[in-house]
């Protein structure tokens, strides 16, 4: 499982929703699953998928799917 | 049904305990460690603090401690924490919220930065801490045990200290709504109350104040130490497994 498909995976883990909706303009709050516990449950997935630990500040950042890749860029997860 | 000493076996447990290189911290390090756990021992001066740890090793024979300098008061410092916490343990399963201050001043004396000061150590501190070990708990989804330290002074009030009073006070209302809320992660949140006990922070007292502290307790004797540490035990580990929003008061029974 390359990257991407890391990420596309935590959404849909804890989203219950189609992959293809996880594209660079998805956003928090844009869709019904996508609420502030969700956010919390994917933050975890995250942090498990790819071995690392985010600060508060970059958990708050990550409004959309497009934040989500940037800040997983600055803990070196390339995409 | 499971023997006691099965429940109160911690081994294989990561704990961080601030506030631990000296009086209660120390002591609740020295009790989690005796039972087996990795603890992780923070606080603002490193070299005592290594020191403590040192000790601990020395000991047990065994590494079953670390030292992690750090401020709680200070956001960041606590951020830097949870994350070496991450790199070195890749988990954690207790964390006892013990760093705190005392600092008394009648209300006409109190300012600004006496509130900022205590209301950072005793209170903001439990918030950032239990936001890391939170999320640490939750996402090996083995949940765990947050023990925060309030005080007799926090439910009970008492002249002189307001400010104290209310940092320790907040501490109650933070300690039942994060285990209302994290319930569900099975992480229990539940705080300790602790009366007189023979520490640092009591040791400065007038042979008058401290007669008069006395003359409060029923069971006639101050705590010590190793007493608040038996109930942060009780706490942390799976005897309590079913405990959670609640304030457990060590206090031989003392009104102020």
């Amino acid at each position: 499982m390359n990257n991407l498909e890391k990420l596309q995976h935590a959404f849909v883990t804890v989203m219950k929703i189609d992959p293809a909706l996880v594209v660079d303009a998805f956003a928090y709050g844009e869709h019904r699953e996508w609420d502030s516990l969700a956010h919390m449950a994917l933050v975890a997935e995250l942090e498990n998928a790819f071995g690392l630990m985010l600060d508060t500040e970059e958990i708050i950042a990550m409004s959309s799917v497009a934040e989500i890749r940037r800040i997983l860029g600055v803990h070196g997860v390339a995409f | 049904m499971t023997a006691p000493s099965t429940l109160l076996d911690l081994q294989g447990k990561v704990c961080v305990v601030t506030g631990a290189s000296r009086g209660i911290g120390l002591a609740c390090a020295r009790a989690l460690a005796g039972q087996g756990a990795t603890v992780v021992m923070a606080a603002r001066q490193a070299d005592p603090l290594q020191a403590a740890a040192a000790a601990l090793n020395d000991a047990l024979q065994r590494p079953c401690a670390v030292a992690l300098p750090c401020d709680v008061a200070d956001p960041s410092s606590v951020r830097d924490l949870f994350q070496q916490v991450f790199r070195d343990q890749r988990r954690l399963d207790i964390l006892v919220a013990n760093a705190g201050l005392m600092a008394d001043a009648p209300i006409g004396m109190v300012t600004a930065e006496l509130v900022a000061r205590v209301f950072a150590t005793n209170t903001s501190s439990l918030l950032y801490c239990a936001q890391y070990a939170s999320r640490l708990m939750a996402r090996g989804g083995q949940g765990g045990s947050i023990i925060a330290l309030s005080s007799i002074i926090g439910v009970q009030g008492h002249a002189g200290q307001a400010v104290y009073a209310g940092s320790k006070a907040a501490v109650i209302g933070i300690v039942k709504s994060l285990a209302q809320e994290l319930a569900a992660s099975q992480i229990r949140v539940n705080a300790l109350a602790p009366g007189f006990i023979d520490t640092d922070l009591t040791a400065g007292l007038t042979p008058t104040q401290r007669e008069a502290a006395l003359g409060g307790i029923p069971m006639q004797r101050p705590g010590q130490a190793d007493d608040v540490a038996h109930a942060a035990l009780f706490l942390a580990s799976d005897l309590s497994r079913y405990v959670t929003g609640q304030v457990i008061g060590v206090d031989g029974g003392m009104k102020v």
